[in-house]
């Protein structure tokens, strides 16, 4: 099984949530996440004094699925989240462990 | 949003002595009771004259005491006092605290709610009797009312209760160092911010409330100060800069600074300052007529100018018109009209708005950027520079364009007296925060709040409370 957590734009997060859910992935977590990569802050101006803003709010989301779904959900994230401009975000992709449903206590494959 | 609650179970913890600051509080205490103690040993020491003690003097007038009550005036006069108490509570907390980091906003609000508390204490003490009864000279006012002692229920101020209008006057007394919270929020010490207050109500506020409104050498000299250009705003901003130099600035002064927390908040701070200013300007007429009215016309006039003219400046200048923008040139027309609200016609007051809205813009910067002074709410750009334009200006616009008139020959005689006495209190103002300041940092170990306690935020440092969970 696999860790996918994704950083993308916030508006795009209902998008991806359904666009998962149609390749039969219902659970996430989700974060609201502060960050910057190549896109450039941005600068507010209060009574002439101005103030640089380099986080910008990103949305957090992370899944934890079967090996077999993983090259589907990356792609189904990346192309939910995109909108060709600066800032879109990036998807990683990290081995888990175990995983435990803690009111059944199964393992593996059978929590997810 | 929300998602970690946290768990707070209530447990009783038992006060740690050792956390409180002994020095500084011992110095707050030992001020107050001192205030008293001087208060009681001068009443103690008042001969008694037989005098009528129902006679007070407004100005100019004095009423004997078989003035009847007027219930109109009355009512307004109560009125007025709750929309100035406003104006404070939360009107400027609200409006303060919007402006500051969220680790900081608890303090903001405490600021002025504990300013308030003191000043009324104060006020009722010794306040009210320096500052608007009989003194034996023109400096300052009498002890008659030390303790209020001379207060009855039917006891009148013209043809409306003293009590009242002890209250209402209270309200500017408790604003007036509310204000220069502006200066030095998100560094200063709990304990030396209301020592602070208190002396410099007493040195500073109390005397040139009289010298202006108690019937002092300014009021003799023919001042137009209606309702604080003076009194409130040039004195309160001449101390926040001062203040806000010997303080130094904030955390992250001046590239890495954080936007307003909540313009929000500020917005409605500022919208509660606009309706309460009604009570300071018109409620400064003393009376339910014409005159309030027009104050309050001219008020209003002046806010809205101010409003637009900073909003259209800031979009040429920085390519949006901002929400905090707007309301900041707010408070400067309603500050620059203050003292002129009583003698300039609406049209006057258009001129008075659309000036202050330029005017203190550009101040700000220059505070700012040239002189390098962390002001950090502005005190002095806003209420100081706009209580002083208002105050030379009423010399010019009282006798044209619909208004009922100045207090001398010509404007420019009016315009030097204006002059005087706004020198003379920004004088008193500045240096009495020196002396202040000065004596704070001995006594209390440094006005400035530790490096940790400002970085970590007044709030969990000073108050140990938290403004917002889950944030």
């Amino acid at each position: 099984m696999k860790l996918i957590y994704a950083i993308i734009k916030p508006f795009k997060l209902e998008d991806v949530k359904e666009a998962l859910s149609e390749i039969g992935i219902e659970g996430m977590t989700v974060s609201e996440v502060k960050g910057f990569g190549r896109q450039k802050g941005h600068t507010e101006i209060y009574r002439g004094s101005e103030y640089t803003v380099d986080f910008l709010p990103k949305v957090k989301i992370e899944i934890v699925i079967p090996d077999d779904l993983v090259s589907k959900a990356v792609t189904t994230i990346s192309e939910s989240a995109k909108t060709g401009k600066i800032g879109d975000g990036k998807v990683f992709v990290l081995p888990v462990d175990d995983a435990v449903r803690i009111r059944t206590a199964e393992h593996g494959d059978e929590a997810l | 949003m929300g998602f970690f609650k946290d768990h707070l179970r209530p447990v009783f913890v038992m006060p740690n002595i050792k956390t409180v600051p002994r020095l500084p509080v011992f110095s707050l205490f030992a001020l107050l009771i001192g205030i008293f103690a001087f208060s009681a040993i001068c009443t103690a020491q008042a001969p008694a004259t037989g005098e009528s003690v129902t006679d007070v003097v407004i100005a100019d007038t004095k009423v004997e005491a078989e003035a009847t009550l007027d219930s109109g005036n009355t009512a307004w006069m109560i009125t007025a006092t709750a929309l100035v108490l406003f104006m404070t509570l939360p009107g400027l907390a609200l409006f303060y605290g919007g402006l500051v980091q969220s680790k900081n906003v608890l303090s903001v609000l405490m600021h002025c709610f504990t300013i308030a508390c003191l000043m009324s204490i104060v006020w009722v003490v010794c306040g009210y009797s320096l500052a608007l009864t009989e003194g034996s000279n023109e400096w300052i006012g009498g002890k008659e009312q030390f303790f209020l002692a001379a207060l009855t229920e039917d006891g009148l101020n013209g043809d409306f209760p003293e009590s009242v209008w002890i209250m209402f006057q209270m309200t500017f007394a408790i604003i007036t160092p509310g204000l220069i919270v502006g200066a030095f929020v998100e560094r200063m010490k709990f304990v030396p911010m209301m020592v602070f207050s208190v002396l410099w109500l007493l040195l500073v506020y109390v005397p040139v409330c009289y010298w202006v409104w108690g019937g002092g050498w300014l009021a003799e000299k023919g001042v137009i100060d209606f309702a604080g250009g003076i009194v409130v705003h040039a004195t309160a901003g001449a101390a926040a800069l001062v203040l806000a130099k010997m303080l130094g600035p904030r955390d992250g002064y001046p590239k890495r600074l954080q936007p307003p927390h909540s313009p929000g908040m500020v917005m409605t701070g500022a919208a509660m300052l606009w309706v309460g200013w009604f009570g300071f300007n018109a409620g400064s007429a003393a009376a339910a007529n014409g005159d309030a009215g027009m104050a309050m016309l001219v008020t209003h006039i002046s806010a809205a100018a101010a409003s637009l003219t900073w909003m259209f400046v800031e979009w040429s200048k920085t390519g949006k018109p901002g929400l905090v923008g707007i309301v900041t040139g707010m408070v400067a027309g309603l500050a620059t009209i203050t003292p002129a609200s009583g003698n300039v016609g609406p049209m006057g007051a258009l001129v008075i708005g659309i000036l202050a809205g330029f005017v203190c813009y550009f101040m700000c910067g220059i505070i700012k950027e040239k002189l390098g002074i962390d002001d950090s709410l502005d005190v002095f750009a806003v209420h100081g520079v706009g209580g002083i334009m208002g105050t030379l200006l009423v010399s010019f616009l009282g006798n044209r364009l619909g208004g009922q008139g100045i207090n001398l020959d010509s404007s420019m005689e009016q315009f030097k007296v204006q002059a005087t006495g706004v020198l003379a209190s920004v004088a008193l103002s500045v240096v009495a925060t020196v002396i202040i300041v000065k004596i704070l940092e001995a006594v209390c170990g440094g006005i400035r709040a530790s490096e940790e306690d400002i970085v970590n935020g007044l709030d969990q440092s000073h108050h140990g409370e938290k403004g917002y969970y889950n944030l």
